[in-house]
């Protein structure tokens, strides 16, 4: 999706004319004209998108307040994200968001308490851990897989790659979800750090292919550049030809899929978590405080709405932040 | 033509195959079984039992049986819900997905292609970004917020609609679900639409099509739509994935009774039969689908069948 007015003139002109035209001022005498990289006009590119500066600065504070924020909590307000007020009965129910037992105003906690009467806030903190951690691993995971995957197939060519791009064809047409639940519900582990493990696994294998196919894309357009060439000429080795000459220039594109494939998995990852395949209690994570919201949303709506918008407003930022970055690293790949 | 068909056909009959046996595989690796649950039964009524359902014999005999039944379209029976046919479960339960998944997705085409036309038509101004913003918010908030936050305003505090339940087809108690169904595919299509209605704006036909004086609605309806669309006729195959696994979420939180629920139940419970035949009627189906929409596609596009 396009922020920028000149986007028609992006896409029809070169990017280097592109990338030119904005600031084009003949140098003057003895003036030092500083090359601009290719990273430096991506980031000014991006920082001119004021959708994906938005996003940016919603990813950059809900993750520090994932990372810091029930450790902080823990030390100023004395509990933890599962301390759970036993000693007082009045205490170990649900209160709305700012309340107190009472019905009074209190800023002890701010997005209310659950059916225990735990802090929601510390909660859903914790779960963002969870949350960005599963989609950040699982990221790597398929970018491991994706990367070596396409780079291979692209590399090789011919019959290698045909055999190999047919199969992804056929991976894509089928119906992950539903295996990985079987998956899941079979092996499920007896230990929550176990129960992740899988989870890692399993989000990652099913979401290389796109990856795969983008970098296969790239390396077949570089594999007949001189730089290549001169590298093979030298006598270097295939894998290194891929892996130190090849890879590092499908890093754009790389960058900006693998940024939009941390809201997919941080989706798939909730939609299990919410149907109870997923993360495993004492673990939580923004799906698993959905499903538990659920069961009571005509009372305690907030047990559910906190995690949720939390949860929607990460995804959203995520998503116009990798599609910012598309349009600025590359301005001519338009897709969905 | 009838070449193209063949081919795909020969890669999709191995590929249903490769589902059901990776599914098998899962289940069989997996510790445990159906059996070894919360309720233990006296080993020799186990023994019995496993007799009867021919979990006693070897892998290899149990697989090619398992094959052939679902080659013959007979998945057995269901061991948690004893004496129904998986067949009868499915026959029973697939109407309920079928009706709020098919309804999902001509509410999503409607909405989702008209949005997405008028943002490309009136592209780069606020009603481009307008549908935009809301597409990614179609994509950025989980069926699973959504539906309950819908159930809240509409149910619980407008008393407007009913919350959950099914009460058959044409009933107001679709309405809800399908919506948070439709949501995400909704945004999906918009957006598809809009990009393939922006490159074919561009394009020279249609150029041609508005110099030689045809009106704007002429040149739209009739000739950038049908090129426009190509991208969300591809986008079919995994629409119909999305949709099955999204009926997983929308069945559980408004407790209906469809093909998503008892996979769920089938899974947690180890009700071996039942969750390979629900697996196999899954794969079959979607690959089946998503075979007619390659041949369309291919009908449509002559380029694909030369491939």
């Amino acid at each position: 999706m396009s922020n920028k007015p000149d986007h028609d003139d992006l896409i029809h002109t070169p990017p280097e004319m592109a990338i030119a035209e904005a600031d084009v001022r003949p140098a003057e005498a003895g003036e030092f004209v500083r090359g601009s990289s290719l990273w430096r006009d991506a980031w000014r590119r991006l920082l001119k998108n004021k959708l994906a500066v938005f996003g940016l600065v919603v990813v950059v504070i809900v993750t520090i307040a994932s990372v810091i924020g029930p450790t902080v909590i823990k030390n100023t307000f004395g509990f933890t994200p599962d301390y759970i007020p036993s000693h007082d009965v009045k205490l170990s129910r649900s209160y709305p968001p700012f309340t107190g037992p009472d019905g009074e105003f209190s800023w002890l906690h701010p997005m209310g308490t659950d059916n225990a009467g735990r802090d929601q806030l510390a909660r859903v903190l914790q779960g963002g851990q969870i949350s960005l951690f599963v989609g950040v691993i699982s990221t790597l995971v398929s970018l491991l897989i994706g990367v070596t995957y396409g780079a291979i197939a692209g590399y090789f060519g011919g019959r290698i790659d045909n055999v190999m791009m047919r199969i992804v064809d056929v991976l894509y047409s089928l119906p992950y979800v539903i295996v990985v639940i079987v998956l899941l519900s079979m092996f499920r582990s007896q230990t929550p750090r176990g129960q992740l493990i899988l989870l890692f696994i399993a989000l990652g294998s099913i979401s290389w292919l796109t990856m795969a196919r983008i970098v296969r894309g790239q390396v077949l357009s570089l594999k007949n550049q001189e730089f290549v060439l001169a590298a093979r000429a030298t006598g270097v080795s295939g894998t290194r030809i891929i892996f130190r000459h090849l890879v590092p220039n499908t890093l754009g594109p790389v960058i900006v899929y693998a940024t939009l494939t941390i809201p997919q998995i941080m989706l798939t990852e909730a939609f299990l978590s919410f149907l109870g395949f997923g993360v495993q209690a004492p673990l939580a994570s923004w799906g698993s405080l959905a499903a538990d919201g659920i069961q009571s949303i005509g009372i305690f709506p907030w047990q559910l709405i906190f995690p949720g918008v939390t949860m929607a407003l990460t995804l959203f930022s995520l998503n116009f932040l990798g599609d910012g970055l598309r349009d600025a690293l590359d301005p001519q790949t338009r897709s969905v | 033509m009838l070449r193209f068909i063949v081919r795909r056909l020969l890669v999709t009959i191995p590929t249903i195959l490769v589902v059901i046996s990776l599914t098998w595989v899962l289940i069989k690796l997996a510790p445990g079984n159906f059996y070894s649950g919360e309720k233990r039964l006296p080993p020799a009524i186990e023994k019995n039992i496993r007799e009867k359902y021919g979990l006693d014999k070897p892998w290899l005999q149990q697989y090619g049986k398992t094959m052939w039944s679902i080659l013959r379209l007979d998945f057995g029976t269901s061991l948690r819900y004893e004496g129904q046919s998986v067949n009868s479960i499915i026959k029973n339960s697939l109407p309920v997905s079928a009706a709020i998944g098919l309804l999902a997705y001509l509410l999503a085409l409607i909405v989702g292609v008209t949005a997405g036309s008028i943002a490309a038509l009136k592209h780069n101004t606020r009603w481009d970004y307008g549908s935009m913003a809301l597409a990614m918010l179609g994509i950025s908030v989980p069926n699973f917020v959504l539906g309950p936050i819908l159930v809240l305003i509409f149910s619980l505090t407008l008393y407007w609609l009913p919350p959950s339940r099914w009460a058959g087809f044409p009933s107001r108690n679709l309405i809800l679900p399908v919506l948070t169904l439709s949501a995400l595919q909704m945004a999906y299509i918009a957006r598809l639409t809009r990009a393939g209605m922006l490159e074919v704006l561009r394009s020279d036909y249609i150029r041609t099509a508005r110099a030689k004086g045809l009106s704007e609605r002429d040149v739209v309806l009739k000739h950038a739509l049908r090129g426009g669309l190509m991208p969300v006729i591809s986008y079919t195959g995994p629409a119909l994935a999305f949709l099955l696994t999204g009926t997983v979420v929308v069945e559980k939180i408004f407790a209906l009774p469809g093909l998503g629920n008892y996979f769920i139940q089938a899974s947690l419970n180890r009700d071996e039969p039942l969750i390979i035949g629900i697996v196999a009627f899954i794969a079959m189906t979607l690959l089946l689908m998503n075979l007619l929409v390659d041949i369309a596609y291919a009908y449509l596009d002559p380029r694909v069948r030369y491939q």
